[in-house]
């Protein structure tokens, strides 16, 4: 009695003990992988910047923003008030020198872009040249936030749906494959070569031009419904195109990639036995097929979610819908280079979170990080 | 050598991948076709020429084979003038003045009303403008005095804009009530031969003038026309051989880049392979696309210089991964291990040994990512930053989006150049797909 209590106390201990262990190496993956993305982050928004400036144009954002400060300054001084149109002129032009001076604009490029690099990666975007926000702000970081809950509204919905309905499908026709909607599938998988806006016009062609049951773009009717329930029913209606659209663009094609990685792993050895050994359908998919395939598919999950990102720039702009992608058209129109630099960064941004929330996921379920000490694996 | 010969063979048990090559066959010979007949100079002129160009073409018509699924036989646009036998100069001269009739005749036997009439009038005088009286025919010999105008050097007479003309139809649309049966309700095309006489005075020895009437109609040539009255006949054929260009040097460029760079960071590993597994990871945070609008928006919006830059962000893709697990295994090989021993050089190794095998993988991908890039120059244009001068498919959509042509009915002016570029798409895509499940044969029977 007392031994049999004695070794469960162990067994308890050990287990104990291995979640300890287990946590501390998730924590060192963890910690391991956030340093290497933030620098990965640094780096990612330094090209970026590079890139923007080449041609001189953050310079120019930083020259506008200082004048405009130098005149507001300027107008609420009384004795400014007083001058003569010249001497407002040189006063003006010699404070804005001054500032220039301050800001360091009078210093070797490499110096200062690693300034434009402390602002990019604070967030701290400078101002529109011509967009606003529609509170009216020219905040380039409040234009932004504005746009971002259309985008992971229209993104969401559309991938999470296209995600798990493709996992979901590819699971039973991976069962069954050979069949009728299996061979369906992989004739239809070269469909996704054409990008989500391409079907979208196809989308309003049909279902907005010809048959007219559904709104050609927007996120919301004019006038606005006053009422809540008819609003998000209302935004629903004009999601429908958008999403499907995202939806169609790449739902074959990942039924057909999951289709085949499960049928892979579903000759292996081991679910063989399981199926020798008479076990359920359904245990098998769950422990032997799905399990050890987790990992792949975080993956799988993390790379969608980045070009879920960048990928509706265009959707987004043949829609009218007010997310991030149709603010970088706009602002491309506008030539709005603020705007166009601090949405790179954004995303620049957006991906990099991306990676790193699904990379601690995925150090949840990899056993060979639970196991073996924190081995990387790319 | 030979296991492309087997692809090939190969290749002809799966149908749809003979579909997708002999499509883009197709498009390769169309392609070639198109940059001979009709050169560079002459698809810029014809697309940038300017009014000069295209003034005869009516505005967003839609091309002529509509007329196969709609119930009436709509007009297609036409000009007649003095090159044209349906038309004849009269000259009579008198001392200091003449006479200087021109008559147009012409059938109409179509079920709709032309877009617009116009007359482009042009005449040479020292002082005195000469000045024409146009009188309108209809086929039951009806006579409408259309308008009295007095010549300047150069000068369109637009029918619809004639607001005396169209008080005396009785307030209908001169385009309208000069083709009517007079008081049908809604109106009706009147058939039959029409007959147009300019009679016209000079009042001086040298003075002539010259005519061109064009009759614009609502169908217009193979593709239609777009708002600025351009032919999209030219820029839709000029977008085949832009697109596969563009595909194809993409496509090629990263593939091979990339295929380079793995082998070189598996053949050296260590710190050259790290810098490029780093480098990969970076350029993953790189949002590609904005990173390309704002090349395209600060520097150059041409075709070249975003396909420069494309192969460079591409170069460091995910393909890297693939590519480096594959060299890996054959790094492992005996031969080159056969190979180190005799003393090969590592560039020898890397170029000779390590690439050869790895072709049959890279050809798939090559083919399957070629759509990818025809799609992202489509894209760009359809952002607004496609190449200036090109005309390519994308433009037309953008240009047809920015005209509402979705909101106006103008289907046509979409649905064209999205066909052919899912076509293209389409055709190397099944070809990539299929050419993946022969070479690749932990896919074969899946």
């Amino acid at each position: 009695m007392t031994t049999e209590t004695k070794s469960m106390e162990t067994v308890a201990g050990a287990k104990r003990r291995a979640r300890a262990g287990t946590f501390s190496r998730v924590l060192k993956y963890t910690a391991l992988r956030s340093v290497t993305m933030i620098i990965t982050i640094v780096i990612g928004i330094y090209l970026t910047i590079l890139i923007a400036n080449m041609g001189g144009y953050v310079d120019e954002i930083m020259r506008g923003q200082i004048r405009e400060n130098v005149g507001l300054i300027l107008r609420n001084q009384e004795d400014y008030k007083q001058l003569s149109p010249e001497a407002k002129h040189v006063r003006f032009e010699r404070e804005v020198l001054d500032e220039e001076k301050r800001l360091g604009l009078d210093q070797p490029f490499v110096i200062r872009s690693f300034k434009f690099l402390r602002d990019g990666l604070s967030l701290n975007l400078g101002r529109a040249l011509r967009m606003t926000s529609d509170t009216g702000s020219r905040q380039v970081r409040l234009i932004i936030l504005e746009r971002l809950g259309p985008t992971l509204l229209l993104m969401g919905t559309s991938q999470l749906l296209l995600f798990f309905s493709s996992v979901y499908l590819a699971l039973i026709l991976s069962r069954k494959y050979g069949s009728f909607f299996d061979r369906v599938v992989i004739t239809l998988s070269p469909t996704s070569s054409a990008p989500s806006w391409f079907y979208g016009i196809f989308m309003i062609l049909i279902f907005a031009a010809i048959l007219r049951i559904l709104p050609f773009g927007g996120m919301i009717g004019a006038p606005p419904p006053e009422n809540s329930f008819e609003y998000a029913l209302d935004v629903l209606k004009h999601l429908i195109l958008p999403a499907s659209s995202l939806f169609i663009s790449l739902i074959f094609i990942s039924i057909y990639n999951w289709r085949t990685f499960f049928l892979i792993f579903s000759s292996e050895d081991y679910v063989e036995m399981a199926k020798a050994k008479g076990l359920p359908d359904r245990e098998i998919e769950r422990r032997y097929i799905l399990r050890p395939t987790l990992p792949t598919i975080i993956t799988s999950f993390a790379l969608m979610l980045i070009s879920l990102w960048t990928g509706a720039i265009v959707t987004e702009t043949v829609f009218n819908w007010p997310g991030l992608g149709r603010t970088l058209y706009t602002a491309v129109g506008l030539y709005d280079t603020p705007v166009i630099v601090g949405l790179t960064i954004i995303y620049a941004y957006l991906l990099a979170i991306t990676v790193f929330l699904l990379d601690f996921v995925y150090a949840l379920v990899d056993p060979r990080v639970k196991v073996g000490g924190g081995q990387k694996k790319a | 050598m030979n296991a492309l010969k087997n692809a090939f063979r190969e290749i002809k048990r799966y149908p749809s991948a003979l579909f997708g090559l002999v499509i883009i066959i197709l498009l390769l010979i169309t392609g070639v076709i198109v940059v001979i007949k009709i050169p560079y100079q002459e698809a810029i002129r014809l697309w940038r020429g300017g009014e000069g160009v295209w003034y005869q073409n009516p505005k967003t018509a839609p091309p002529a084979w509509t007329n196969w699924f709609t119930k009436d036989d709509l007009p297609p646009s036409y000009f007649l003038n003095l090159d044209d036998e349906r038309v004849t100069k009269e000259v009579e001269a008198f001392d200091g003045t003449g006479d200087i009739n021109y008559v147009m005749t012409f059938d109409y036997n179509y079920d709709a009303f032309p877009r617009e009439l116009a007359l482009f009038l042009t005449s040479d005088f020292e002082e005195k403008n000469p000045f024409v009286d146009i009188y309108w025919y209809q086929p039951d010999g009806t006579e409408i005095r259309v308008a009295s105008v007095g010549l300047q050097k150069s000068q369109t007479f637009f029918f619809s804009q004639d607001t005396k003309l169209r008080r005396r139809l009785g307030d209908v649309a001169p385009e309208i009530g000069l083709f009517a049966i007079p008081d049908s309700d809604p109106p009706q095309v009147m058939k039959g031969t029409y007959e147009m006489r300019l009679e016209g005075i000079s009042f001086e020895e040298s003075s002539d003038y010259a005519a061109e009437f064009v009759i614009y109609g609502q169908v217009h040539g193979v593709a239609g026309t777009d708002h600025l009255r351009r032919d999209l006949s030219v820029a839709l054929l000029w977008g085949i051989p832009i697109a596969l260009v563009f595909g194809l040097i993409a496509a090629v460029g990263t593939s091979i880049l990339t295929m380079i760079i793995a082998a070189v960071g598996v053949w050296y590993g260590g710190w050259v392979d790290e810098l490029i597994q780093r480098i990969t990871e970076v350029n993953l945070v790189l949002p590609f696309l904005s990173i390309l609008v704002m090349v395209g928006t600060f520097y150059s919006k041409s075709l070249w210089v975003i396909l420069g830059v494309t192969v460079l962000l591409s170069i460091f893709g995910g393909g890297i991964k693939t590519y480096r697990a594959n060299f890996m295994q054959i790094k492992e090989s005996m031969y080159i291990e056969a190979a180190q021993a005799y003393g090969a050089k590592d560039i020898r190794i890397i170029f000779l040994y390590l690439i050869p095998r790895i072709v049959p993988l890279l050809i798939p991908g090559l083919v399957s990512s070629i759509p990818s890039y025809v799609f992202l120059e489509a894209t760009l244009a359809v952002l607004g930053l496609g190449d200036p001068v090109l005309p390519t498919w994308g433009k037309i959509i953008n240009d047809a989006q920015m005209n509402g042509a979705l909101y106006n009915g103008m289907y046509y002016w979409i649905i064209q150049p999205a066909v052919l570029l899912m076509f293209t798409g389409l055709a190397f895509a099944v070809l990539g797909f299929s050419l993946d499940r022969i070479f690749n044969p932990r896919l074969r029977g899946l």
